[in-house]
């Protein structure tokens, strides 16, 4: 039998706001434990929560960039349970009237567009932090996280494969970040996915039982345990056995999901209307005023560079997936560098750096004016893009000015005909066996020379006017 | 000392007749002659309210000490937090909590420069209407030990009512600030939902609670007010209306004042004696100019279990919070779920339990529309019932509790018997109307309240009938004897 | 008409994190079997149409600026936890 794979996919992301949702205390990442905390966000007996505006904004832009209907009417609601890391037992979240509804995103897998519905997205406060003591019978928490406004986005079961599950991601994740609401750092938790994966028959309709991913701490590994889990599942059913509501975990050393809980019945949160909250009206000014605020989203931009810059499709969509990396790439080329170069250059020199040293274009002494200076120096001539790439290692790693950098190191191009003669002559001197063999049709020869005048330049040379001066020499003697 | 008025207290402290201190100290030995019987303190502040007065003392004479409260000592109820100051909500659990801030109500009083000579005793989280739900000990009513204060701001009517304070803080759910003045014969004004900041008042029942003044007089009472009432930006729920000069309108006129009479408010079960000085009270008001007519609000009968699925359900999470995690007193277990279970089942009292069960069960899955939402339905009536009388009339009056004070121990058992002691100071939190309590006669030695409710924020025409009706009577003077 | 049952305590009590002996379950299943049955008395009401009120007041709108106010220091933020340890909230284990 052929099973068709359903995916659903939950994304919590934290939100950029300078404090709490509730309460006054910063959001601010890696304090040490308990600093940024106050009797709101603490749950102290008495305290109450007053709404953070820019928390609302944010919601709402997020919502609009994922293409949702906005709620002209929301509210929020309290849903119980016991933990040590959620201190007044309820998380305040929204029910059944979220922000946002019915929205989608278009993605990308083996060059087809597909779209996938974005159910809702809804504003809640985040948990504390709760931090097993190995080897001790205790724990410890940490309540700076809690109250850090975050947003939950769930997707309609409309992903088929781990690698559209994969692409969703990676849109999703571009989208909030170019709208600027979150920063979507999964290595600090500021962006967080759960995975719920079913399968069934062809044909059939209903869903079959699904198994819910946790703790799943990158996009990748977010695609391995679907791959995982839908293995499987398949097995399982094929042996006759049935798939069991389970919460599961990928561990990444084992390569395989582990059953985390069993799920017995769904889980009973007492949701009610939150009587410490009033409710949120928006309304068309309100929309407007946020609406404005959203900037240019990933697929505007990749068309622009497409139509406006000529690039390939392939380099503009590559460009514009991460937001940092676009906005690197305008601020070179406004400094005048050609965009097919600055994308070559970005794509490939300075990814390879990125990747290899697990940074991120913001963390790299390199700047856009350093890139876009950098190739202006190739285009005019004053060094080879040999030379370039000796440069940018100075530039990605202290920074700096490439025009300096070169003239400091003397690593401008010798492009003075008379001087490159001279040079050529010498080293035609010292090899007249590799002229005799060119004489004889073996073009490798030339080659060699080439490299003989480079060298003797420490790379210097102009390339186009070595070879041209080698061929004039040569067909002298 | 004690029966003089905020007024009185003022010109004699201006005069420096009187020193802060002095006055500060004949509180607490007013407190130490007769805590013994009545029980009203939870927690006393002696230490702290005696350097608070001296200093005050300093300014006495001087442009600072022009406000109406200053200088005067002041009990709070004890779920109300205060800055380092031992705030227990009558709980157990909560038996060592020593709150980091002051509640936006405290923090008012101090700018007021008044003094706060310790906490007062009430039932555990607010839940009774006895104040023998109290965690510690229960207070006893002044007017005769044998019998309850009423509740839950039992500590608060009592304390007032023995002359340990002048006056007193108070929260109001379902008449825990009426049921308790009525009770001990002083004036207790439950103010409109979002009148006065519920932030740092100890949540039982959120959509409910409100904060409001315990005192001798109407006049003192609208005195509080005056500085407790108001927005507050730490409180979502509070409103930003504006508030009026409430002492303008103790004038003593009611002339054309048309008062409704819910017949359900008179009707059995309420104690034949309540009747009647109810009804004298209406005729005073008449002599005075006023006009009244029999209402109905038609479904005053099922305020009761309304109420009780509400607040139990907003209670269920509210007190959630109390893990043992952050504060508190924490039960030894080796695992957390034991730790979570028997600091709770150690920490908290029957009534509470009871409660947190009801609410639990009422937001359970399969139940929510059936108890919940359907409650949360009927409250929509019940509001509609007062906004429709409040179309043709100014005010609607009756008594505050269907009997006076009964004995201790006598409703203790029967948890509905309870309840139902509630059944005419409800409906008033569910609308969010505003209602005052003031005495109107003793029933066989024990004070009767009169129940007068008003419009949303219109606790100036509420005070204004109060007044006009206290100052033609004598029934504010009796004291009771200890 | 809903009756309480012995069961139905325990698994509410478990949810509210309250521990309970056989006769403490027994008293509850009565006590609360009482209760309901009082507000089965709304039944009698026909609320079809009727909104529910969550709010007594149709406030609506009540926002906060996003600006950074420090409060308490970490000393104080831990004074009344009953155990801690570095700086956090220490809690035996979670065992489910």
């Amino acid at each position: 039998m052929n099973f068709e794979t359903i995916i659903g996919l939950e994304v919590h992301s934290e939100l950029k706001t300078n404090t709490k949702i509730f309460c006054n205390c910063s959001t601010n990442f890696g304090a040490p434990p308990n600093t940024n905390v106050c009797p709101i966000c603490l749950g102290h007996p008495g305290v109450l929560p007053v709404m953070n505006e820019q928390a609302v904004d944010f919601a709402m832009r997020a919502a609009m960039a994922l293409n949702c209907e906005i709620a002209e009417d929301t509210k929020f609601d309290r849903k119980n349970y016991f933990y040590p890391d959620n201190p007044k037992a309820y998380q305040i979240s929204q029910y059944d009237k979220p922000i946002g509804e019915n929205g989608w995103i278009d993605i990308e897998v083996d060059g087809k567009t597909k779209r996938i519905g974005i159910t809702r997205l809804h504003l809640e406060e985040d948990a504390g932090k709760l931090t097993h003591v190995d080897g001790e019978n205790h724990s410890l928490v940490d309540f700076n996280r809690q109250g850090t406004p975050l947003v939950e986005i769930v997707s309609e079961p409309d992903i088929r494969t781990p690698e559209e599950a994969y692409a969703y991601l990676e849109k999703l994740k571009s989208i909030l970040q170019y709208t600027e609401v979150s920063d979507c750092k999964m290595e600090e938790g500021s962006l967080r996915c759960d995975a719920n994966l079913s399968l069934r028959p062809y044909g059939q309709e209903e869903f079959g039982t699904k198994t819910e991913l946790k703790n799943l701490n990158s996009f990748a590994n977010v695609q391995k345990g679907l791959q995982y889990e839908e293995v499987r599942q398949e097995k399982e059913l094929l042996a006759g056995n049935v798939i069991g509501q389970e919460t599961r975990r990928y561990d990444e050393a084992g390569k395989k999901t582990i059953l985390m809980r069993v799920k017995e019945g769904s889980d009973d949160y007492r949701y009610f209307p939150e009587p410490d909250l009033v409710r949120l009206s928006i309304d068309k000014a309100w929309m407007d005023r946020v609406r404005a605020d959203i900037p240019e989203l990933p697929d505007a931009r990749r068309e622009r560079y497409v139509n406006k810059y000529d690039l390939p499709e392939y380099d503009a969509k590559v460009l514009t997936q991460s937001k940092k990396m676009s906005d690197f790439f305008e601020v070179a080329i406004e400094q005048g560098a050609d965009p097919k170069q600055a994308s070559n250059w970005l794509m490939g020199e300075v990814s390879a750096y990125l990747n290899a040293n697990y940074k991120e274009i913001d963390e790299v002494a390199l700047t856009p004016e350093g890139l876009g200076k950098l190739i202006a120096l190739i285009e005019k001539g004053t060094i080879s893009s040999k030379i370039a790439k000796k440069v940018f290692k100075d530039l990605i790693e202290k920074g700096g000015d490439p025009e300096q950098i070169v003239k400091d190191k003397g690593l401008v191009q010798i492009s003075d005909e008379g001087e490159l003669r001279g040079i050529v002559t010498g080293i035609l001197d010292e090899n007249e066996q590799s002229i005799e063999d060119y004489k004889n049709g073996k073009d490798r020869a030339l080659g060699f020379l080439v490299g003989q005048v480079m060298k003797a330049t420490k790379g210097k040379a102009n390339p186009p006017m070595v070879n041209k001066l080698i061929v004039e020499e040569m067909d002298k003697r | 000392m004690f029966d003089k008025s905020i007024s009185e207290l003022h010109s004699l402290l201006h005069k420096k007749e009187l020193s802060v201190s002095e006055l500060v100290q004949s509180s607490f030995d007013r407190i130490n002659s007769v805590e013994n019987k009545v029980k009203a303190f939870m927690t006393l502040n002696e230490e702290g309210a005696m350097q608070a007065a001296k200093s005050l003392d300093d300014k006495l004479g001087t442009e600072d000490a022009r406000g109406l409260l200053f200088g005067l000592p002041i009990g709070v109820k004890d779920n109300i937090v205060t800055k380092g100051l031992r705030t227990t909500a009558a709980s157990q659990l909560l038996g060592n909590f020593e709150p980091l801030h002051n509640a936006t109500v405290v923090e008012r009083l101090q700018a007021a420069e008044t003094v706060t000579v310790g906490k007062l005793n009430m039932d555990e989280f607010a839940m009774g209407s006895s104040n023998e739900n109290s965690g510690f000990y229960a207070t006893r009513n002044p007017w005769n030990t044998d019998y309850v204060p009423g509740g839950s701001s039992g500590g608060s009517a009592a304390s007032v009512a023995a002359g340990e304070v002048f006056f007193s803080l108070g929260s109001d759910t379902g008449g825990s600030i009426r049921q308790p003045a009525a009770f001990c014969g002083v004036v207790g004004l439950k103010p409109t939902y979002g009148r006065v900041s519920r932030f740092g008042l100890i949540a039982f029942a959120s959509s409910l609670d409100q904060i409001g003044p315990i005192t001798n007089t109407v006049e003192d009472n609208a005195y509080l007010l005056q500085t407790l009432a108001g927005h507050d930006k730490m409180d979502s729920t509070s409103a930003n209306v504006d508030v009026p000069d409430y002492l303008t309108s103790l004038t003593g006129d009611v002339k054309g004042l048309r008062i409704a009479v819910p017949k359900e408010y008179l009707a059995e079960g309420v104690d034949e004696d309540v009747k009647n000085k109810v009804l004298a009270a209406l005729k005073k008001l008449e002599e005075l100019g006023a006009t009244w007519e029999e209402v109905s609000l038609p479904h005053s009968k099922y305020a009761v279990a309304t109420y009780y699925l509400l607040s139990s359900s907003e209670a269920s999470a509210n007190l959630a919070r109390f893990d043992g995690v952050r504060y508190g007193v924490r039960a030894e277990a080796d695992n957390l779920l034991d730790v979570y279970k028997k600091t709770r089942s150690e920490g908290f009292g029957e009534e509470v339990k009871r409660r947190i069960m009801l609410g639990t069960f009422a937001l359970s899955s399969g139940y929510y529309d059936a108890y919940y939402k359907k409650a949360q339905k009927v409250r929509t009536l019940i509001k509609n019932d007062f906004e429709k009388v409040f179309e043709d009339y100014d005010v609607i009056i009756g008594p505050t509790t269907p009997t006076p004070a009964f004995k201790v121990g006598e409703k203790i058992d029967n948890p509905l018997t309870m309840y139902a002691n509630d059944i005419l100071t409800i409906p008033v939190n569910l609308a969010g109307v505003p209602a005052i309590s003031v005495p109107c006669g003793l029933s066989n030695g024990l004070p009767v309240g009169l129940q007068i409710i008003g419009k949303h924020f219109d606790e100036k025409t509420v005070y204004r009938v109060a007044h006009a009706y206290e100052q033609a009577t004598d029934h504010h003077k009796a004291k009771p004897e200890l | 008409m809903s009756r309480i049952t012995n069961e139905q305590v325990k698994h509410v009590a478990n949810l509210a994190r309250l521990e309970m002996d056989e006769s403490e379950v027994e008293k509850f299943t009565t006590q609360l079997d009482d209760i309901i049955s009082m507000a089965e008395q709304l039944n009698e009401l026909d609320t079809e149409n009727v909104e529910p009120t969550t709010h007594v007041l149709d406030l609506k709108n009540v926002l906060r600026e996003d600006k950074v106010q420090p409060w308490l220091s970490r000393e104080d933020a831990l004074k009344n936890a009953p155990d801690q340890e570095n700086g956090q909230v220490k809690v035996p284990s979670i065992l489910e």
